[in-house]
């Protein structure tokens, strides 16, 4: 009996190492520096996955990219954001400047304008597969048919496969199945005015839809920080905040036992 | 040779003669041999043409289309030379210097030639001369056999220098008939009489002066093939060549301290068919993992796929150009890795999807908002500027969607030049609470004075729902325009 069982075993073992293969990338999660939205995660955002992001309205377009571009600036690496020219037609331009106040240097991104879904989807399977990238920003208008459970879930292999944190930001769209490790949405929110009724730093209203293995659920309102790359409370001034419980370096907590503690400048 | 041939339902035994229209009238342009032996002569008019011979079939000439038939019969010549020239409407010109030997003398080669193009070609003449305008003239106009070259070319018609209709006219009239009574004659009389152009020509024939041809694409800085007995019927195993090839060109550029920026694989299909692949990165390189991987990712990526069909007799890769490339050197912390690897990957999704579709984000000195960014294609940036960090403290001034142009919107305002109170966009009302303004840009005046523009007056603002928006009033009130349109020009985080 001894001898029949150890092949089952083997062959267990196997298959599972097929279904899953093993990432190869640092997989300490991403600190998003909002200590809720971060213990909620159990840590932060997973690198090496596939996250989702949706504007249910299409009016909130530049509020989502706002948020990915600074999710995307808090992670680490280069970064190849992945759009329609139609979505770049109609509602706008990627804009340099615009990305350099939001915590994104255009220095690190290199943007893809591809003609439909289709090839916006396959040229995100090359893209996904390179562990030279950080992270992959795929940006899809509306409801594109090809983007089903398999699509999503080969992404989600790629990611795993090369460590690549893979962001696919839906605009316009309603959340469906997937085989994301996280889903948000993203609204727009009032900001904390500034001097003389001025509208301040970027501001959103963030709900955690679901996420894989943990329990979802939690609307935060959370604005952005430039100067410390990283989210905070509402409306919580950084002075104002004891000094233990945010962490002040632009890697967060989780990442200070990481290999590199430096960080490349300019 | 003419491809309207081939296309054309024409019945098998009638004579058969293209037409163009010249100066008003239809005048035949190109016979088949039947139409020749019953007397036609290209240039005669349709009419008569029809007169003589009503059962004549016509297709509209299409020189466009015979240019890109012998392009494509050049293409299968490139096998035997580097250097082939188009000689118009119906000749090709093949350097051969030093290429014979390859081929087993001039005669083999020639022989190798009319081999391959024989299915292609109806009906095909050759002649092999010291100067290229002399075999041109030897294979149009020669019909009887000569002793040499020189007295072959002595023979030839005056035609055969290709020279305008009137003055063909006017050495015939003095009884010059072929170009052995040219050369007979002293030069300086006969370009005072018939102009310089004819004793160039007859200079260059006879080889008195040196005029060469111009190729089709200049000879590469580079070139490794390999030729195969037995045809290569497998796309893969023809990647596998190429992928030889891609080192021994490595290795070459290596000993030269170079690298190349373009390679083209041509595969040579052993019924003639040509197919080019071309790649390009963004530094220089020679690393032949790079050049394989780039070559595979364009293969599968082709949007005509190449089709092996009974196997490749010819592989080619040529670099046309190489630029210095010293030996690497890397920096500490692996930076000259990073960027290699960055480039690599930009080169291999360019390659995949296209030069134009992946860009980079390159920064303008300009207060213009739309054009202060340029996104160039990345293959052209090796190397970005870092962009100029914003000041501490500051909320982003600069939206993240930039609408170019800007959206038209309807503002109402308290008063005509102050801020805006509330705005409709894409059928939306947008109450605003908060706004800062206003930011004003004025047009570029130091260019074309009187009609540079307006002045811009931007306003950062927020609505209730919490959406921020870029918006500007086009012109001063009063000063500029009476009455100044709105826009939307940007959507903020």
């Amino acid at each position: 009996m001894h001898e029949s069982r150890r092949p089952v075993s083997f062959l267990k073992h196997k298959i599972a190492r097929l279904e899953r293969p093993r990432p190869s990338g640092i997989c300490a999660p991403a600190s998003l520096g909002h200590d809720a939205i971060d213990s909620a995660l159990g840590g932060g955002l997973a690198r090496g996955h596939v996250h989702e992001v949706f504007a249910i309205e299409s009016a909130d377009a530049g509020s989502a990219s706002g948020f990915v571009a600074a999710l995307a600036g808090r992670l680490k690496g280069n970064i190849v954001w992945l759009r329609e020219e139609a979505a770049q037609r109609h509602e706008g331009v990627l804009h340099g400047a615009g990305l350099v106040e939001a915590g994104l240097d255009p220095a690190r991104l290199i943007l893809g304008v591809l003609s439909d879904p289709l090839s916006v989807l396959q040229a995100a399977g090359d893209v996904v597969r390179c562990p030279e990238i950080g992270v992959a920003v795929i940006e899809l208008w509306r409801q594109p048919r090809l983007l089903d459970l398999t699509a999503s879930r080969r992404l989600a292999l790629a990611a795993e496969t090369s460590g690549v944190t893979a962001i696919l930001l839906r605009i316009a769209a309603q959340p469906a199945p997937s085989a994301a490790q996280t889903r948000w949405r993203v609204a727009a929110a009032a900001s904390t005015p500034l001097e003389a009724n001025a509208p301040g730093h970027p501001a959103w209203e963030v709900e955690l839809l679901r996420q894989r293995g943990r329990p979802a659920g939690g609307i935060w309102h959370v604005e952005w920080d430039r100067d410390r790359t990283m989210f905070r409370g509402d409306g919580a001034r950084p002075a104002a905040l004891p000094g233990a419980v945010v962490p002040f370096s632009a890697n967060g907590p989780a990442d200070a036992g990481s290999v590199v503690p430096l960080r490349r400048t300019g | 040779m003419r491809e309207a041939s081939s296309r054309c339902a024409v019945p098998d035994d009638a004579p058969f003669a293209l037409v163009e229209k010249v100066r008003g009238a239809m005048r035949l342009a190109a016979l088949d041999p039947r139409a020749h032996a019953l007397g036609l002569t290209p240039g005669l008019a349709l009419a008569d043409a029809r007169a003589r011979i009503p059962e004549l079939a016509v297709f509209d000439a299409d020189p466009q289309a015979d240019l890109r038939w012998l392009e494509r019969i050049a293409d299968r010549g490139d096998r035997f030379t580097p250097m082939v020239a188009l000689d118009p409407p119906d000749g090709l010109t093949f350097d051969i210097t030093g290429c014979t030997h390859l081929f087993g003398g001039e005669r083999q080669l020639v022989r190798d030639v009319e081999q391959h193009m024989r299915p292609w070609v109806s009906h095909m003449r050759h002649a092999c001369a010291d100067t290229a305008l002399g075999a041109q003239a030897l294979a149009r106009f020669q019909t009887v056999p000569a002793p040499s070259e020189a007295e072959a070319l002595r023979r030839l018609p005056i035609a055969a220098l290709r020279l305008e209709s009137e003055t063909e006219i006017a050495l015939r009239r003095a009884g010059l008939k072929t170009i052995g009574d040219l050369a007979a004659r002293p030069v300086a009389p006969l370009a005072a009489r018939f102009g310089a152009e004819a004793v160039d020509t007859l200079a260059a024939i006879l080889g008195r002066t040196d005029r060469r041809i111009t190729p089709r694409r200049p000879p590469p800085a580079l070139l490794f093939e390999r030729r195969f007995a037995d045809p290569v019927t497998q796309t893969e195993h023809a990647l596998g060549i190429i992928g030889e090839l891609a080192q021994q060109a490595a290795a070459a550029l290596e000993e030269r301290r170079k690298g190349g920026r373009h390679f083209t694989a041509r595969l040579f299909r052993t019924d003639g068919r040509v197919y080019d692949i071309a790649i390009e990165c963004g530094l220089p390189v020679r690393d032949a993992d790079l050049l394989i991987r780039l070559f595979r990712e364009r293969m599968s990526a082709l949007a005509d796929p190449v089709d092996p069909g009974f196997g490749f007799d010819m592989i080619r890769l040529s670099v046309p150009h190489t630029e210095p490339l010293g030996a690497t050197q890397l920096e500490l912390e692996g930076g000259a890795i990073h960027e290699e690897a960055m480039a690599a990957l930009i080169d291999r999704l360019s390659t995949r999807l296209g030069r134009g579709r992946i860009r980079r984000l390159v920064w303008q000195d300009t207060h213009i908002p739309e054009q202060g960014v340029l996104a160039l294609p990345a293959i052209d940036v090796p190397a970005p500027e870092p962009w100029i960090a914003p000041e501490p403290g500051q909320p982003p001034l600069r939206p993240i969607h930039l609408f170019d142009p800007p959206q038209p919107i309807h503002v109402m305002a308290e008063v005509p030049d102050g801020p805006p109170r509330r705005f409709r966009w894409r059928r939306a009302q947008h109450d605003i609470i908060r706004f800062e303004g206003p930011e004003r840009i004025a047009a570029q005046w130091w260019r074309q004075p009187g009609k540079q523009g307006l002045t811009r007056d931007y306003y950062r603002v927020e609505d209730a729902r919490g959406r921020r928006f870029w918006l500007f009033r086009h012109g001063l009130y009063d000063r500029e325009k009476p009455d100044p349109r709105w826009y939307i020009h940007g959507l903020f985080a």
